[in-house]
């Protein structure tokens, strides 16, 4: 039973939430919703949405007939098996480096995170121009060691490995942080007790900071699971899903085929699609995590 | 478990709470749609309260442009003031926006109901608006306007707004590519000047002479991209469609007329690599021009007065060489209704004013904007007379052997259609591909979108 103070109280606090909660509807579900139902449709964007038809799931018929799907499917985990290690590796290793008690430590942790907070639009034009193949800093570098470095963004090979570089390099910051944390969070009590048992400082990183570690990692994981199905802007910008689709998306294919060919029934399904496909990853890592993550309490 | 219930019955008491908002007040929330559909007109135009404040019968229309983007706005500023002054019923709210977001921005005005009464299109794109039924038949409004003749404007550009017999929409101006040639690098090397005559062989012939890589001189340059590549291919004979609409992309005069493309910068040397960074970068092509670092190129008319100003050396227009025959691509601009306009016939003398009368066109001329399409040669010869180039009549000679973009039987399908040959031609241009493969591949995937 709920006395009329109890109710009182829970009224209040959902009228105060009501702004919020009419932006997330508006901004977020009500879209959602809509996407399910022009999934469905032959909707193309330009005439009136009372004039579409109801075409079943032809839609998504075609995302899975379709060859670009495959390729794009492809080209995101050939980015997430280069990103996600690459990520998780050097955040490690740049997050026990941050985890130094040095002088200036607070101002380095600072640096590590603003390609975090810089734009992707800005990056990827500041990286294009670094990586461009005839005048680009990067192959000046190179040649300069004596290197003849590739036209990275025009090389269906390399603009792949630039853009996973580049992916890498912004999400470091936030990565190390989040372990920074995670670092910061195991008791000394362990180190000490390692050290009287006589652990090396590699047996103390594989038996006490990885496992501890853990559950940070798993966090790492799954965002950058995420990121990686979602990649899109730096694409857009740097290469435009070319050269001839080597670094095409899904969610850029979704982007194109909406805004630019006008399919946005077959982008809705699309990006449908997609969305069980992140279902289901995440969910096989969520069954995966019983095997490696160790949680204290 | 419980929370994510929890989270369930907040949002349908979500619902219910709307449901009740929307109950207790209809008048309400009319006003707040009202306010809604008012506020994307605030944020864009200059005098949002001109419609409600000025008499009755006088009457806004909206325009949305393109064309003007990047240093024409007083030019069309001036155009819609003398309008304006001439038509004292009819107020003018136009907004220009830049080439690369005007489809987003126009599809999104189109798809959610508040389409502007006229907007620019591009001839390609005019087909795909007229198949989807968004535009305004004109047909019968030019048939009651006893003071229009059709005549006032170039034939074949009146009619590349016409979709299956009903005119659409009047165009503005056109403009056409052709051959730019840097007189000082010709005269240095003593090679010849372009003229009607050449081919590709002459064209060669010159650009290997003219080629000075050593000082970052090439001799002649065009893109590989879809557009190139339709009219290369009409120079050789070659095309996207047969007469009957079928797709003939693999075809033997396409596949050679692609490996001239590219054996200009593989085989020959006469123009930067193809994997070239810079030359891809956006108007890099035209910076080299006008950097003297070209010596033949091809560019539309559009960049006279980028040249004018920016080189430093003297330069002319030509014919582009063809191989078997010429071919020149041909761009039409102009101006449609939207089929939901309430001001049909402002709509139309307005139309009428900007694409022809000679207080609009003359402005334009002026300017140095671009070639209004009205058939007046006196018009004209205001534009001829402005230099550089001396040679400026080629603009229209060009027209003899114009290619329109090749639309093909499904217009709805432009965007797909070009994306689709687009990728295999960068197949071909990086090597992965040859150029027989590469459009035999293209071939395949139009034949696929056509049959969807």
């Amino acid at each position: 039973m709920v006395g009329q103070r109890q109710w009182n109280r829970r009224i209040a606090a959902f009228v105060f939430l009501l702004p919020a909660l009419l932006g997330l509807l508006a901004f977020q579900l009500l879209p959602m919703m809509s996407s399910v139902v022009i999934s469905f449709t032959d909707w193309d964007l330009l005439t009136n949405w009372t004039k579409m038809h109801f075409v079943g799931w032809s839609n998504y018929a075609e995302v899975f007939r379709e060859e670009k799907s495959y390729t794009a499917i492809k080209n995101v985990f050939v980015f997430l098996i280069g990103y996600m290690p690459s990520l998780a590796v050097l955040g490690v290793f740049l997050a026990v480096l941050l985890n130094r008690s040095l002088p200036g430590i607070k101002a380095y942790r600072a640096a590590v995170f603003v390609p975090v907070i810089t734009s992707w639009v800005a990056v990827s034009i500041v990286w294009r121009w670094i990586l461009n193949g005839q005048s680009g800093l990067l192959n000046y570098l190179l040649s300069r060691i004596g290197i003849q470095g590739p036209i990275w963004l025009q090389d269906d090979t390399w603009a792949m490995v630039a853009i996973i570089a580049v992916t890498v390099w912004k999400d470091l910051g936030f990565v190390a942080l989040i372990l920074l944390a995670g670092l910061q969070d195991i008791s000394e009590d362990y180190y000490e007790a390692a050290e009287l048992d006589g652990a090396s400082a590699w047996r103390k990183l594989w038996s006490v900071t990885l496992p501890m570690l853990s559950p940070t990692l798993y966090f790492v994981v799954t965002i950058s699971l995420i990121n990686s199905f979602q990649l899109f802007d730096q694409v857009l910008i740097m290469t435009n899903g070319g050269p001839a689709g080597a670094t095409s998306t899904i969610v850029e294919q979704v982007y194109k085929n909406a805004f630019q060919f006008n399919k946005m029934g077959f982008a809705a399904a699309q990006s449908w699609v997609l969305f069980a496909i992140i279902l289901a990853v995440t969910m096989l890592l969520q069954r995966l995590q019983r095997r490696w993550v160790i949680y204290e309490r | 478990m419980f929370r994510k219930c929890g989270a369930i019955l907040l949002v349908i008491g979500m619902f219910a709470l709307g449901a009740c908002g929307s109950g207790k007040g209809n008048d309400a929330s009319g006003s707040a749609s009202d306010t809604a559909s008012a506020s994307p007109s605030a944020a864009s135009s200059a005098s949002p309260s001109a419609s409600s404040e000025a008499p009755k019968e006088s009457v806004t229309i909206k325009l949305l442009m393109y064309t003007p983007s990047g240093g024409q706005e007083e030019t069309v500023k001036a155009m819609v003031e003398a309008f304006e002054a001439a038509n004292a019923d009819v107020k003018v709210d136009y907004e220009v926006v830049p080439y690369a977001d005007y489809g987003t921005k126009l599809n999104t005005l189109l798809s959610s109901g508040s389409a502007p009464d006229l907007f620019e299109v591009g001839y390609e794109n005019f087909r795909t608006y007229a198949a989807k039924d968004l535009l305004l038949d004109l047909t019968p409004t030019i048939a009651a306007d006893t003071s229009f003749k059709p005549d006032v404007y170039k034939k074949l550009a009146y009619d590349a707004f016409n979709y299956n017999g009903k005119q659409m929409g009047v165009t503005e101006s056109f403009s056409d590519v052709v051959l730019f040639y840097n007189k000082d690098l010709f005269d240095a090397k003593g090679v010849k000047y372009p003229d009607a005559s050449w081919t590709w062989k002459e064209e060669l012939d010159a650009a290997q002479k003219l080629t000075d890589a050593k000082n970052g001189i090439w001799g002649t340059y065009a893109p590989i991209q879809f557009y190139e590549f339709y009219k290369t291919i009409a120079q050789n004979g070659g095309g996207v469609w047969d007469a009957g609409g079928k797709p003939t992309i693999g075809s033997k005069a396409n596949v050679d007329a692609l490996q001239w493309m590219i054996d200009k910068a593989s085989k020959y040397k006469v123009s930067p690599a193809l994997n070239d960074d810079t030359f891809n970068q956006p108007d890099a092509d035209l910076n080299a021009f006008a950097a003297g670092k070209l010596a033949m190129a091809r560019f539309g008319i559009w960049n006279f007065g980028k040249f004018a100003t920016e080189a430093k050396f003297n330069w002319e227009i030509a014919l582009e060489p063809g191989n078997t025959q010429k071919a020149h691509h041909f761009f039409a601009d102009g101006l449609v209704a939207s089929r939901d306009t309430k001001h049909a016939e402002a709509a139309w003398r307005f139309m009428k004013f900007f694409t022809s009368d000679p207080a609009a066109v003359g402005k334009r001329i002026e300017a140095g904007w671009s070639v209004p399409a009205v058939a007046d040669d006196a018009v004209m010869d205001a534009y001829y007379k402005q230099t550089p180039p001396a040679s400026k009549k080629i603009v229209t000679e060009a027209l003899d052997s114009l290619v329109l973009p090749p639309v093909g039987p499904k217009p709805e399908k432009w965007g797909e259609f070009t994306a689709a040959v687009g990728e295999e031609l960068d197949k071909a241009k990086l090597g992965r591909s040859t150029a027989q493969e590469a459009l035999d591949a293209a071939q395949k995937k139009v034949k696929e979108l056509l049959s969807k």
